[in-house]
Parts: structure tokens; C-alpha cells; sequence
């Protein structure tokens, strides 16, 4: 009896122990938040929602409005999506439906690879190699035939909302593709057989028997690319251009919330300055917890997104 | 009137080995016919190459010659899209399209086929619904409800209506009702009853009760071959194989 | 009548063409995404090549128009930041995988996981600043245990599904054996169930580290980066991505000549710890797992 008693301690002690590493996860979340809030109160209490609406960014006159940098965030995102979207999907239907077996592992480690590379390098490669092809070819370009709609006008400079954009969607296409993968791959086989034993042709038995099936799950998967574009600091802020302006062109250099924090972080002086910079860090926060809490439904609504199940062999 | 299936050599393969072996069989047009033996014994991977789908699967293979009445379905100019037209399928496992109204399901077949009246749309909805015996229950929620939303055995009789919209000449049935309970079960074997007047039907079952009381003939496969196929109630009462006559009485599968 | 098939009754030029063009595009879009990553891999070597050497490897940096001079110490800060950031993400993040495994499977695990799926995607820089407002504030400097510590809530998550998938992967019937034999909970999860695991476990901290040691926003206010030698964890301290930044945005040749030859090695760090976890996972050498 006393025996049973005695092993049953290092056993309750241990599953504490477990379920504090289980907890120390959403402590950190908990953490975060706190400290963003705390390091931000200066800024809130003085600015209030104005923050968020003021287009001067000034901090030598202590004038600080974020809006250029919301506004060059959500605009380089949607640059972003739109290129990275179709290609995305394209590469995940591709690699799901149509792709030879032998050339699957091939494709599927070189979107790894895309994955894995560093933001630094992205925009190493962007500055020196992206950027000059931007500004000597394709901007002159896009002006030239395309400068009617207002959004192609300005000194070509190569960096600017564009660059950042295109680069974005480099960056964002791993996450659609490979999500997306994993949700056509929860389709079951007996859907496509479906439409295949109607007399559909391959597009259309992946029309109707897949993709239609997987809506929420694909649409999941570009929130999430659009998480990610959201919070992307390093490639962005080599290319954008730093400057606090709101301008109608895609050529025009811009700011992204992330960039700002990147670059004047460190010389931020004065309390005023790092909390204003702190608290366009919690807004940042805020919204990818919520995109990336909705990308995340989403997709487990088709996948049923639990885990490798026990296997009961 | 009817049209009849002819199966001359027909071989298949999984890779490497062979699930089906010189197959031969004449199938009667407008009547059922019945696909029997033990588990793995090809009589799923047959029916599948009936309308081609056995080669959508990766690493298969298949020779010989089929003809669905005047069609050659493995012959170099007919595309395995049309032989599919020509010929329905319903699945072990109901396969509603879910993302799908019971309207949009039945139709599913007729809008990829290139119609878009919608009058005629709605005639062949209804007049599929009523061949599957499922308008009744239907009617009122056509595109209110989902196509998963309907029990196991509706569903089924969904897949069937759809099957039957684009009016194909030849209904294959892998044991069909092998997933559904009993009652639904005898509602499905009802309804073979009725179709076979206007469609030659090619139903798979591992219930040889099943078989007998709904097939005038009845193929037996044992591995891969075809031992024997014959009227119904010549393989129950008084089989020429002593194989059929083993598995008949249970001795084995 | 509907009985035979007529010629009328075959598939439409059009559904055919909609059926190639799809394929085409699905194939073009491939083509486009395999694009950069060929240009990016054929400029890093192209330009990176030639400037790694001994010399690079193994020199501090000089000042800008000296030439000569290397990484030497981004390496070596990349070391030391990644043994700090694994000493906080390896333990926590094993643990919660193993809380999620054998003792998460309800809602309140259910919450954690999402939970740590949400820190997953939490912009890094915002993490730098958290690390800055719970270390550098306090000591009153940067140093190389902010970012140890920055980079270490980082692996976490990817640490914590990691662990929990390989964990779940082994079979009830090992846990039986061990519980069947008299050991008791603690002891089967530590001893088989987390052995048996091991090797997944340890392919997903590999995958971890490659995905920090490239991060350089959260070191930007906690390591700050350095110019000198050193390992002191108290200090700023160089970092390999830090440095490429640094010289990448600079005005001077020589130094984006070495930002190349640095990202040529962070690369093949990376792809290196990739590679070698791929062939982990292929050999199979997961013994005991399904």
C-alpha cells in the first residue's frame, strides 16, 4: 500500500511538471501582450485612437501618427497576395493533382527550400538583384503602359512598396502552396472519383470533386500567407524604402509597420518615441493574432486539423 | 433497345501483379447482373474497368477489349471522358459532392456536360430524383440542404439520381449498399428492381442473398478469373464449378 | 433517344481546352515560384563564392576601407546565441510537446495547441521587443542573453508540435509494455516513450534552429551585433544575419562583397541542418515509430 502511495508522487510531480511546459506556452502569449501594453502606455494615454489615424510621423517634434505605416503594410501585403495567391495555388494543385510521382519529392523540397531561406537573404538579393532589374526594365515599363491608372508614376527607383510586394510574395508562396497542399490532400479519393465517374475531365474533376470541397481550408491557408506578410520585417525594410508617406503609387517608397520598429528601435530617444514605437508593435501583434487565430479555423475545418493520431498497432 | 456489355481478354494490373485474368463475359442488356466472390478477388478492379476508371489510379494497367454496345471503350479514339458519360457509378461509400445543394449533386453531371437551361435542368433533376425514389423526401429542401446533410441511405440514392441525370446506358454498382443498414439496404435493391427495366446494370456484392434476389445473372470470380457465369438460379442451385459451389456454401470467403 | 452514344455526345473543344490551359497554368505557376529560388541560390554563389576563405572564417571584422577581414565573430556570436536560445526552447518546448502528447488530449490541450500554433505566428521582431523590454531593460544593455532569449520563445512552438507528433506516433502497445511491466507513468514517458521518439525529436530541433539561427529582427535590440570578438553573454554579440544586414545596407563594396560570402554560409548552415534531417526521416532510422 505505502508503496503504491509513494510511487504515485514522482508521477502527479511529474504531470505538473508537463502541464506547466503546456502552460509556460500561453504564458508567453499572456507575457507578450503585458509587456507590449506596458512599454506602450505612454503612447496610448497621450494619443489615444488619433495614433492610428495621424499621417505625421515626426519624432523630433514628438508628433506621432502611424497611418503611413498601416497603410504601407496593407498595401505591400496586398501586392503580395495577389502575385502570391495564384501561384500558390497553382503549385499546390500542380503537386496534388497533376504532378508526376517521381517529380513530387523534387518539388516539394525545393518549396521547403523556399521556406527555409533566411528574410535577410531574401533581401540581400532583392537590394542588389531584384531592385536594379525594378528600376531599369520593369518600372519604366509598368509607367509607360500602365501609368494610366495612378498607380505606376514617379522616379522608377527600383525600392519602393513594389519591391517590397514582390518580394513578399516570394516569401508568402511556400506557406499558401504547402498548406494548401495539405488541405486538397484531405479531400477524399472517393470525392474525385465522383466527378471522374460523371465524365469529367481532369480540371473539372478537380473543380468540383476538390477544390470546391476545400474553400475554407484554401482560404485559410491565404489568410495565413497574409499573416505572414503582415509581420515580415527584414526583406521588407531593405527594399521599402523607409519613408513615412502615403502615396497613391506602387513606385513610390513607403513604410510598413514592421520596418519601423527594424529600423528606429535602437535610436529611438526619449520615452514618448519608444512607446509610440512599442505600441504600433501591440497593434502589429494584435491583428496577426487575430488573422493568424482565423487562417488556423480555417484550415482545420477541413482538415480536422488534430495531429498524427495514436496508432493502436 | 438495351445496350449490352462485351468483355473479351480483359487483364488488369497493380503495378507489377495481375488482378485480373483474361477476362470474357456477354452482359445482358436490361437486365441485372451480379459480380460475386471472396474479398480481393478482382471483381471491384472489373467493374472499374468497365468505364475506365481503374487506370485513374497510379501504376495500373489494362488490355483487352470491352464494347458497350457499339462503343470501344479501350479503342484509340473513344476518350475515357466519353466512356464515363456513358456510363454511371455509384460507390460503396455514398460520394456526395458536400459543398453541393441536392439540386446542384443531381445536376452536377448535366452542368459539366455544358447545360444551362434551367427548365430542362429542373425536368431531369426532378424526373432523376423520382427514378431514385428519393423526390418525395426531397423535394422541399432541394437547395436548402446539403448533399451530406441526408442520411446514409438517402445519400446513396442521391448518388444514384445523380448517376442516372445524365441518362447513361449502363449503371455499375460497387456493392452499394454494403455501408448502409437494412432497411435502406431493401430500398436500394427496390430500386434495382425497377431500373433494370431501362438500364443494364452491373451490380458488385459480397451478399449473395443479395445477388439472388436481385440479378438474373450472376458472375463468380475466384483471384482474379472469371470461374463461372451463368443465370442466377443455375449458380445458387446447381453450379457447373465445384469452386463456386465451395464458396456458395460458405466453405470459404 | 438516349441509348447509343452519337458523335454529338463527345467532349466539347472547349471543355478540352479549359482542361490544357488549367494544366498549363498550374505548370507556368510552378515555373514562376522555381524562378527566384534558382536566381537566389545561382547569385549566392556566384557572388559569395569568392570571398569565402580562411581569412573570412576566421578574421574579426576591419575597418571599412582595410581590406581583408571576415565573420569570424558573427559565427561564433550565432553559437553562442543559439546554445542560450536552446537552453530555454529545447526543455519548454519539449515539455509541452509532452504534455500535449500524454496528457493533452482534451480541451484544455486542445487550447495550447492552438495557442502555441498562434506564437508561431507572431511577427520575430515583436518578440525582439518583448526580449528587449524583459532583459535589456532590466540590465541596462544588449547583450547576447536577450537575444538567447528571443530566439529561444521562438523554437518553442516549432519545438512543441514537433515533439508531439513524433510522440504520438509511437504505438499505444510500447507505452502497454512498459505500464504492463510495473514502471511506472513518469518513468515510461521519460525512458521509452520520449527514447523511442528520440530521433524525431531530435530532427525537429534541428528544423528549429534551422529556422532561428536566420532570424535577424529580433537580435537587432538584444544582441545589437558587434564588431569584435567575443563570447560573453552579457555583451552585444555579432550574429551572422545581423552582420549580412549591417553590410548589406552599407554604402561600401567591400562589405556587401562579405555580406554575400556571409549569406552563402547561413545558407548552407541551413540547407546543411535541412538536408541532413531529410535523410534522418528517409532512412527511417525512426526506429520503433509507424
Amino acid at each position: 500500500m505505502l508503496e503504491r502511495v509513494g510511487s504515485r508522487l514522482p508521477d502527479e510531480l511529474f504531470r505538473y511538471a508537463m502541464i506547466a511546459c503546456g502552460l509556460s506556452v500561453a504564458v508567453l502569449l499572456g507575457l507578450i501582450l503585458y509587456e507590449l501594453i506596458g512599454n506602450s502606455s505612454l503612447s496610448l494615454h497621450q494619443f489615444g485612437w488619433r495614433f492610428f489615424t495621424g499621417r505625421i510621423w515626426d519624432p523630433v517634434n514628438d508628433v506621432f501618427g502611424a497611418l503611413p505605416f498601416i497603410y504601407g503594410t496593407i498595401l505591400s501585403s496586398i501586392v503580395a497576395l495577389v502575385i502570391a495567391v495564384p501561384l500558390g495555388l497553382g503549385v499546390a494543385v500542380f503537386t496534388t493533382e497533376m504532378c508526376p510521382q517521381r517529380l513530387r519529392a523534387a518539388l516539394s523540397f525545393s518549396t521547403e527550400l523556399l521556406a527555409a531561406i533566411p528574410s535577410v537573404i531574401y533581401g540581400l538579393w532583392a537590394i542588389f538583384v531584384l531592385v536594379p532589374i525594378l528600376r531599369l526594365y520593369v518600372e519604366p515599363g509598368l509607367m509607360r503602359y500602365l501609368g494610366w491608372t495612378g498607380l505606376f508614376q514617379g522616379p522608377p527607383y527600383g525600392i519602393g512598396l513594389l519591391a517590397a510586394g514582390i518580394v513578399l510574395a516570394i516569401m508568402v508562396v511556400p506557406i499558401i502552396s504547402s498548406l494548401t497542399r495539405e488541405v486538397l490532400s484531405a479531400v477524399p479519393r472517393n470525392q474525385r472519383e465522383a466527378a471522374l465517374a460523371l465524365g469529367a475531365t481532369r480540371w473539372e474533376m478537380i473543380r468540383v470533386g476538390v477544390l470546391r470541397n476545400a474553400r475554407a481550408g484554401i482560404l485559410g491557408a491565404v489568410i495565413l500567407g497574409l499573416g505572414r506578410a503582415l509581420g515580415e520585417t527584414m526583406a521588407v525594410t531593405m527594399v521599402i524604402g523607409n519613408r513615412p508617406e502615403i502615396a497613391k503609387s506602387l513606385l513610390a517608397p513607403g513604410y510598413t509597420m514592421a520596418s519601423v520598429l527594424a529600423n528606429e528601435f535602437t535610436e529611438a530617444t526619449g520615452n514618448l518615441y519608444l512607446s509610440a514605437l512599442v505600441e504600433i508593435g501591440l497593434a502589429l501583434f494584435l491583428v496577426t493574432i487575430v488573422v493568424n487565430a482565423l487562417a488556423r479555423l480555417l484550415v482545420w475545418s477541413v482538415t480536422r486539423g488534430l495531429p498524427a493520431r495514436v496508432h493502436a498497432q | 433497345m438495351g445496350v449490352g456489355i462485351e468483355v473479351e481478354s480483359l487483364n488488369a494490373w497493380f503495378g507489377a501483379t495481375q488482378a485480373l485474368h483474361d477476362i470474357a463475359m456477354r452482359i445482358a442488356p436490361n437486365h441485372a447482373t451480379a459480380i460475386i466472390g471472396p474479398s480481393g478477388c478482382g471483381k471491384s478492379t472489373f467493374v472499374r474497368c468497365i468505364n475506365r476508371m481503374h487506370e485513374t489510379l497510379p501504376e495500373t494497367r489494362v488490355s483487352g477489349k470491352v464494347r458497350i454496345g457499339d462503343m470501344d471503350v479501350y479503342g484509340n479514339g473513344t476518350p475515357a471522358v466519353q466512356v464515363r458519360r456513358h456510363v454511371g457509378m455509384v460507390f460503396q461509400k455514398p460520394n456526395p459532392f458536400p459543398a453541393m445543394s441536392i439540386y446542384d449533386n443531381v445536376a452536377a453531371g448535366l452542368k459539366l456536360n455544358g447545360f444551362r437551361d434551367k427548365g430542362k435542368l429542373d425536368e431531369v433533376v426532378e424526373r432523376s430524383l423520382r427514378m431514385a425514389a428519393l423526390w418525395d423526401e426531397v423535394k422541399d429542401s432541394l437547395n436548402k440542404k446539403s448533399g451530406a446533410s441526408l442520411s446514409g441511405g438517402q445519400q446513396q440514392r442521391l448518388c444514384i439520381a445523380r448517376a442516372l441525370a445524365v441518362e447513361p446506358n449502363v449503371l455499375l454498382m460497387d456493392e452499394p449498399a454494403s455501408a448502409l443498414d437494412p432497411i435502406s439496404t431493401g430500398k436500394i435493391e427496390d430500386l434495382i428492381f425497377q431500373l433494370k427495366q431501362n438500364y443494364t446494370i452491373v451490380i458488385v456484392t459480397h451478399n449473395m442473398q443479395q445477388a439472388a434476389r436481385v440479378a438474373e445473372f450472376t458472375g463468380f470470380f475466384l483471384l482474379g478469373n472469371l470461374i463461372e457465369f451463368d443465370k442466377t438460379e443455375k449458380i445458387f442451385t446447381n453450379p457447373s464449378d465445384k469452386r463456386t459451389e465451395d464458396y456458395i456454401t460458405g466453405r470459404f470467403g | 433517344m438516349r441509348n447509343r452514344p452519337t458523335r454529338r455526345d463527345g467532349i466539347s473543344w472547349l471543355r478540352r481546352l479549359n482542361d490544357h490551359l488549367a494544366t498549363a497554368a498550374a505548370v507556368a505557376a510552378v515555373l514562376l515560384v522555381l524562378l527566384p529560388l534558382a536566381a537566389i541560390f545561382i547569385y549566392l554563389v556566384q557572388r559569395g563564392i569568392g570571398s569565402i576563405n580562411w581569412a573570412f572564417l576566421t578574421r574579426t571584422p576591419t575597418p571599412v576601407g582595410v581590406p581583408g577581414g571576415g565573420m569570424a565573430n558573427a559565427i561564433l556570436g550565432t553559437g553562442v546565441i543559439l546554445a542560450i536560445a536552446s537552453a530555454i526552447g529545447v526543455p519548454l518546448g519539449i515539455g509541452a510537446g509532452v504534455f500535449l502528447s500524454e496528457y493533452g488530449r482534451n480541451p484544455f490541450g486542445d487550447a495550447i495547441r492552438f495557442t502555441a500554433d498562434v506564437l508561431n505566428g507572431v511577427p520575430s521582431i515583436i518578440i525582439g521587443i518583448v526580449a528587449y523590454s524583459l532583459v535589456v531593460l532590466r540590465q541596462k544593455h544588449f547583450s547576447a542573453l536577450a537575444g538567447g532569449v528571443a530566439l529561444g520563445i521562438m523554437m518553442i512552438p516549432t519545438i512543441t508540435r514537433a515533439t508531439e507528433e513524433m510522440l504520438l506516433l509511437v504505438p499505444v502497445s510500447v507505452r502497454e509494455a512498459a505500464l504492463g511491466l510495473g514502471v511506472s507513468r513518469w518513468r515510461t514517458t521519460l525512458s521509452i516513450t520520449l527514447r523511442t521518439a528520440a530521433a524525431g525529436i531530435v530532427t525537429g530541433i534541428m528544423l528549429a534552429f534551422a529556422r532561428v539561427a536566420g532570424e535577424t529582427a529580433p537580435l537587432l535590440f538584444t544582441a545589437f551585433g558587434s564588431q569584435f570578438w567575443s563570447a560573453n553573454i552579457n555583451q552585444p554579440i555579432a550574429a551572422l544575419p545581423l552582420q549580412i544586414f549591417v553590410y548589406a545596407i552599407s554604402p561600401y563594396d567591400e562589405w556587401h562583397r562579405q555580406a554575400w560570402a556571409g549569406a552563402l554560409v547561413l545558407i548552407l548552415l541551413i540547407v546543411g541542418t535541412i538536408a541532413v534531417v531529410r535523410l534522418i526521416a528517409s532512412r527511417g532510422m525512426m526506429k520503433g515509430t509507424a
